[in-house]
C-alpha cells in the first residue's frame, strides 16, 4: 500500500548528523554497505568493483563541501542517506506497493518482490537516496537497519544503525524524534538540527547539526621576541628588516 | 534527466495512439469522417497499434517486466498506476467501437456512446502521463504548469497529423484544424521552453546542504570517484550543450515543416494533397519524438547539487 500513514506514527525513528564533528572517515559508508549487504536489503550488487569503472549500489555517502571563503570558510564532510521523510513522495509515487512507510515507526522500506525496477521512487527523491541494484534490477534503500534496531540477538548497545555503532567520531545519533525528550529530539533543539531542502515540504526524518560558531579569525601578531633589547633584541630586528 | 528510448519512444507513440482513437471516437459517431468500414479499420488499427506500441515498449525500461502486473494496485496514490489502469480500462470501448464501426458498419446508439467513451478514456490516459512528469517536485522542468497541457496537446496534434494523413488532406475542415494545432501547441511551447530558462531555481546547493550561512557552497569531493546510478540516470548533461539547436530542429521538423505542405496541400489538391499529408505527418511526429527526448535530456534533478550542480 503505497499511501502514507494516516495518522502520525506514535514512534519517528531517524538520524541526526552532526556536521561538526563529522571527520569523512567513510567509515559509516563501508559499514553500511557491509552489513546491508548480508542483510534486508541484501545483497547491494557492484559491478566490476576492481576495474576500470567500478559501480554499485551503496545507501550511504560521504560528501566533501567547502561553504564560505577564506578564514571564515568551512570544509564539511556531509554523510547523506533516506532521511525517512514525513511526506515521502517515494511511496507515494510506487505504483506497485513495493515501497511503503511504516506507521509503527515511519521507516520508509522496499518490499524486493514487488518491485518492478521503474526508477520513479529515484526520481521522485529530491535528496538521491535510493539506487537501483545493477544485478538485482530492484530499487535498495537505507533501511534505518531495521534487522539491527529490533534484533534481540545482538547486545543491546548494538541495536543502532551499523552507521551509528561504527562512527568513531560519535557524528551520528539515531533516536526517537515523536519523543521531545530522547537524546536526538534534544541535540536538535540544543544545536539547531535542521531539514535539507525544506523548499520540497518532504518533511524529512532525519536532521543536521551545522558546524559550530567559531570565534572570527584575525590576524595574530607575535610577540616581540626581546622588548628589552639586548642582543635578541638585535637578532630580532635585523631578521625583521631582511625578511 | 536521462533520455531512455523506451520511454520517449513511449509517451510519444501512445500519444499519438490516444490523440488519434480520441479523434475517431469522437468525430466518428457525428458522420464528419468517412463511414466506410475500411477508413475505421485503418485509423482504430493504426491508433491501436501505437497504444501497444508504447505500451510494450515502457515495459522494457523496467527491472521486472514480468512483475509489470503489479503496476495496476496502487492507482489511489500513484500517477503511473493510474495511467495502467486507464490504459487496459480504454481498451474496452476502443474494442467495442471498433467492433461496431469495423464488424458492423454502424455507429449509432450504444456504439456511439463506447467511441465517446474511448475518446474519454484516451484522454484520462494521456492525461496521467503528463501528470507522472508534472507531479514530481524534484525537477522543477517537469513540475511546470505547462507540462500537463503539453502532453495533451502533443497528443491531440498528433492524432490530428495522423486524422490527416488518412484522410489523404481531402477533408478542409481537418486539414485546417491541423494547421491551427500545429501553430497554437508549438507557440505554447515555445512559452515554456521561455518560461523553463527564466524560472527562479527552485533549489540551491545552499538549501541542499544546510550550509549557505557560511557563503557559497562548493563541492569539494565527491562521494565515489566512478559513476553511480544517481549520475547515470539523472546526471544527464548532453542536451544542454546543443540545447538551442535542437529546440530549433524540433520546431523546424515537427511545426514550421508540416505547416508548409498541409497549406501547399489545401492550395494544390489531388495527388501533392494526398503526398503532404502524408510527409507533414511523418514530419511532425519526427519533430515530436525531438520534442520528447528533449523535455527528459533538458531537465534536471536536485540530486545533482549533491554532486557540485548549479542551483536547479
Amino acid at each position: 500500500m503505497t499511501s502514507l500513514p494516516r495518522e502520525a506514527p506514535e514512534t519517528r525513528l531517524g538520524l541526526v548528523i552532526d556536521l561538526d564533528t563529522c571527520v569523512g572517515c567513510q567509515a559509516c559508508v563501508v559499514h553500511c554497505k557491509e552489513w546491508n549487504t548480508g542483510g534486508y536489503p541484501g545483497p547491494l550488487s557492484d559491478l566490476m568493483p576492481y576495474g576500470p569503472k567500478p559501480m554499485g549500489a551503496w545507501l550511504n555517502r560521504v560528501h566533501g563541501f567547502e561553504a564560505g571563503e577564506g578564514a571564515d570558510g568551512r570544509t564539511v564532510h556531509f554523510p547523506k542517506s533516506c532521511l525517512h521523510c514525513e511526506d515521502a513522495a517515494c511511496v507515494t509515487v510506487c505504483p506497485t506497493g513495493a515501497s511503503f512507510k511504516r506507521q509503527a515507526d515511519g521507516i520508509v522500506l522496499v518490499e524486493e518482490s514487488k518491485c518492478i525496477g521503474c526508477g520513479l521512487c529515484a526520481w521522485a527523491c529530491p535528496y538521491g537516496a535510493r539506487e537501483m541494484d545493477p544485478v538485482d534490477k530492484v530499487m535498495k534503500k537505507c533501511t534505518l537497519c531495521v534487522d539491527r534496531i529490533y534484533n534481540e540477538n545482538l547486545p543491546e548497545e548494538d541495536r543502532v544503525p551499523a552507521c551509528v555503532a561504527t562512527c568513531p567520531a560519535s557524528a551520528r545519533h539515531f533516536g526517537d524524534f515523536a519523543d521531545p525528550e530522547s537524546d536526538v529530539s534534544r541535540l536538535v533543539a540544543a544545536r539547531g538540527g535542521y531539514d535539507l531542502m525544506p523548499e520540497m515540504g518532504y518533511k524529512p526524518t532525519n536532521k543536521y547539526l551545522p558546524p559550530r560558531e567559531r570565534a572570527p579569525a584575525r590576524e595574530e601578531r607575535l610577540p616581540d621576541i626581546a622588548p628589552e633589547g639586548g642582543f635578541l633584541g638585535w637578532v630580532d630586528r635585523m631578521l625583521t628588516a631582511m625578511g | 534527466m536521462h533520455p531512455a528510448r523506451s520511454i520517449v519512444l513511449f509517451t510519444s507513440a501512445s500519444g499519438a495512439g490516444y490523440g488519434l482513437l480520441a479523434l475517431l471516437g469522437l468525430l466518428g459517431p457525428t458522420g464528419l469522417l468517412p463511414q466506410e468500414r475500411g477508413f475505421g479499420a485503418a485509423g482504430l488499427a493504426l491508433a491501436l497499434a501505437l497504444v501497444v506500441l508504447g505500451l510494450v515498449s515502457s515495459t522494457f525500461h523496467l527491472g521486472h517486466p514480468e512483475r509489470a502486473w503489479r503496476a495496476l494496485s496502487q492507482w489511489r496514490s500513484s500517477w503511473l498506476s493510474r495511467e495502467g489502469v486507464a490504459a487496459l480500462l480504454t481498451f474496452l470501448p476502443a474494442g467495442l467501437f471498433a467492433l461496431g464501426w469495423v464488424f458492423n458498419g454502424e455507429m449509432g446508439g450504444g456504439w456511439a456512446l463506447a467511441g465517446w467513451t474511448a475518446s474519454l478514456g484516451a484522454v484520462v490516459t494521456v492525461a496521467c502521463t503528463g501528470m507522472i512528469y508534472a507531479s514530481l517536485k524534484p525537477i522543477p522542468r517537469w513540475r511546470h504548469p505547462l507540462v500537463l497541457p503539453l502532453y495533451l496537446a502533443f497528443a491531440a496534434l498528433s492524432g490530428l497529423l495522423l486524422l490527416n494523413a488518412l484522410l489523404a488532406g481531402s477533408q478542409r475542415g481537418i486539414a485546417l484544424a491541423t494547421l491551427i494545432a500545429l501553430a497554437l501547441v508549438w507557440i505554447v511551447k515555445l512559452a515554456y521552453w521561455r518560461a523553463i530558462e527564466r524560472a527562479a531555481p527552485a533549489a540551491t546547493p545552499e538549501s541542499a546542504t544546510g550550509l549557505g550561512k557560511f557563503g557559497k557552497v562548493r563541492l569539494l569531493e565527491p562521494p565515489h570517484t566512478g559513476s553511480n546510478y544517481l549520475l547515470d540516470e539523472m546526471g544527464f548533461q548532453i542536451a544542454r550543450k546543443h540545447a538551442r539547436t535542437l529546440r530549433g530542429l524540433a520546431l523546424l521538423i515537427g511545426g514550421a515543416l508540416p505547416v508548409l505542405l498541409i497549406a501547399l496541400g489545401i492550395v494544390t489538391g489531388g495527388v501533392v494533397q494526398a503526398a503532404t499529408a502524408l510527409i507533414a505527418a511523418v514530419a511532425g511526429l519526427v519533430g515530436i519524438v525531438l520534442e520528447r527526448w528533449l523535455f527528459f535530456a533538458e531537465a534536471k534533478h536536485t540530486v545533482n547539487l549533491y554532486y557540485g550542480d548549479r542551483p536547479i
